[in-house]
């Protein structure tokens, strides 16, 4: 989908099912059955009640641009990545997650705007969360 | 239990180079410890605790102490970033106060533009369980202070023009620093016409990259009494954690909203008082924000506040890193928090160059913030006086 770079990320047994999720094109995140929160970034116990019963949902997919910044040069594989944007998108279920934003022109991007999950993969089953425009989608 | 008036600052030194070559972190940190040891008039052999942070080399403390050659009877390594050193401050007053030491060396050093690490080798996320999640998308440690920067600008209406201000301010007072890194005076214009980094960032929104370093110590009232030098009481101390907090994070403040009001409270002070103010300045925007959540202004009003040479020394509002700072001076090891304190200390003893010295500096207030505004940080608050 986009031409920015993936990485190797680090696979746990904490979040492999977020990881496979993104495989299957569908966000899986963790909720407390206790408080209900959706835990992020995923991990084994809840951050709001300390709760370790949680269950691995689907999440919309869909969310808003809470802030972003249009980076001109990044560092090391991203050195001529520029320019890409770097977001905090706030998920509809309530995290605020950072991601990049793909497949829209940077200077389009605003606060506020709709955005949706994109499973970007590579050749080798790297994949990470990215967001697009929910109009260019 | 209070650390108000237990502790002094006996001995405060800068390291008077941005680039040192041919010499190895430790050795930097031990000219440091020798510069401050020399300001307070004690020796090596004195120091019984000894604090530094992440950019120590090594197992941090324990081989510094042996490089060094020091024993102690207190140790603290702790590592909150640019922070740490403010924070060992506060932990050193408490360990005197407990009666567990009674000369803390404190000590930073670092060579990043030596080694051409530059700010890459700022941050160290080893298997930090959040790396998956953040470090892939190409977030520099600029972009993510730019998004703390957009969303100021979105909530507030905070403008460019008005985080270039701060930018002026400090560059106004680096001219009279003949050791800072940068001693051009800047415009507004200059600010908004240098290179964008990570939008709305620019090149001159950012701190420099300088090798160096610098000490403290700090030591008991019964050893301060006996010094010739003058020693800067610690009269406040604050300290927080902010972190995403389960994917909730706000990034339009930081935790000196936290740290700020427990250190006026142990200090018995209100920002009204405060007549000099370090203001951690990794980027404009760390300052603006920061302003405001130690209460020297209201919420969003960081833009109005810094306009017009607010922070400009001597008769601005409220002068600010008269060294120059992290902006223009000095950011050793990609940490500005010893610096911080440093300044403060030749301010409160009326040491700070003359162009630049605030008249009747009776109360200073020094505040770091280490890690990253747009994730997580450690905010530390000092309130250092003249007397007790």
């Amino acid at each position: 989908m986009s031409f920015l770079p993936l990485a190797d990320v680090e696979i746990n047994n904490e979040t492999q099912p977020f990881w496979d999720g993104l495989r299957n094109n569908t966000l899986l995140l963790p909720r407390c059955t206790s408080c209900t929160s959706v835990v992020w970034y995923p991990r084994a116990h809840c951050p709001v009640c300390f709760s370790t019963e949680l269950k691995w949902e689907e999440m919309s997919g869909r969310g808003t641009i809470y802030s972003y910044s249009i980076v001109a040069k990044g560092n090391g594989r991203w050195k001529e990545s520029g320019p890409y944007v770097v977001a905090y998108i706030e998920l509809a279920e309530g995290p605020r997650i950072l991601t990049n934003i793909v497949g829209v022109a940077p200077s389009e991007v605003q606060i506020n705007m709709p955005v949706t999950a994109v499973f970007d993969s590579g050749d080798d089953a790297r994949v990470l969360l990215r967001f697009t425009s929910v109009s260019s989608s | 239990m209070s650390v108000r008036g237990k502790a002094f600052i006996a001995g405060a030194y800068e390291h008077p180079l941005r680039t040192i070559p041919n010499k190895t972190v430790q050795q930097v940190h031990a000219e440091v410890a020798a510069g401050a040891l020399a300001d307070a008039g004690l020796s090596f052999s004195d120091i019984d605790a000894y604090f530094c942070a992440g950019d120590a080399p090594g197992f941090g403390a324990l081989s510094m102490a042996e490089y060094l050659g020091l024993q102690l009877t207190h140790i603290d390594n702790t590592e909150t970033g640019g922070s740490s050193y403010l924070l060992h401050v506060q932990h050193a007053a408490e360990a005197i106060a407990a009666g567990h030491c009674h000369v803390a060396l404190i000590t930073l050093a670092g060579l990043p533009r030596s080694s051409g690490t530059g700010i890459g080798g700022a941050g160290r996320f080893g298997s930090a369980p959040e790396i998956s999640f953040e470090n892939f998308f190409g977030l520099s440690i600029v972009a993510g202070y730019a998004m703390a920067a957009r969303r100021h600008m979105y909530e507030f209406g905070t403008t460019s023009e008005q985080l270039a201000e701060i930018k002026v301010a400090a560059a106004s007072h680096a001219q009279h620093n003949p050791n800072a890194f940068l001693q051009n005076a800047v415009t507004v214009e200059e600010v908004l016409q240098s290179k964008m980094v990570a939008d709305p960032l620019h090149m001159l929104d950012c701190c420099v990259v300088t090798d160096g370093g610098g000490a403290l110590v700090v030591v008991s009232p019964e050893v301060a009494r006996k010094l010739s030098r003058q020693s800067v009481p610690v009269l406040g101390t604050g300290f927080a954690v902010k972190h995403v907090n389960n994917g909730r994070i706000d990034l339009t403040h930081t935790g000196a909203v936290v740290s700020g009001p427990r250190a006026f409270a142990e200090a018995g002070l209100t920002p009204s008082d405060i007549r000099y103010a370090s203001i951690y300045d990794s980027f404009t925007i760390t300052v603006l924000t920061t302003l405001e959540d130690l209460g020297f202004c209201e919420k969003g009003k960081g833009g109005e506040f810094v306009s017009n040479g607010g922070l400009q020394a001597p008769f601005g509002k409220l002068p600010f890193n008269t060294d120059g700072g992290g902006l223009c001076n000095n950011h050793p090891s990609n940490r500005g928090g010893i610096t911080k304190v440093i300044e403060a200390v030749r301010q409160l003893r009326n040491e700070a160059h003359p162009a630049v010295q605030v008249p009747n500096c009776q109360f200073a207030l020094a505040h770091g913030t280490g890690g990253n505004l747009a994730t997580r940080m450690g905010s530390a608050t000092l309130i250092l006086g003249q007397e007790v």
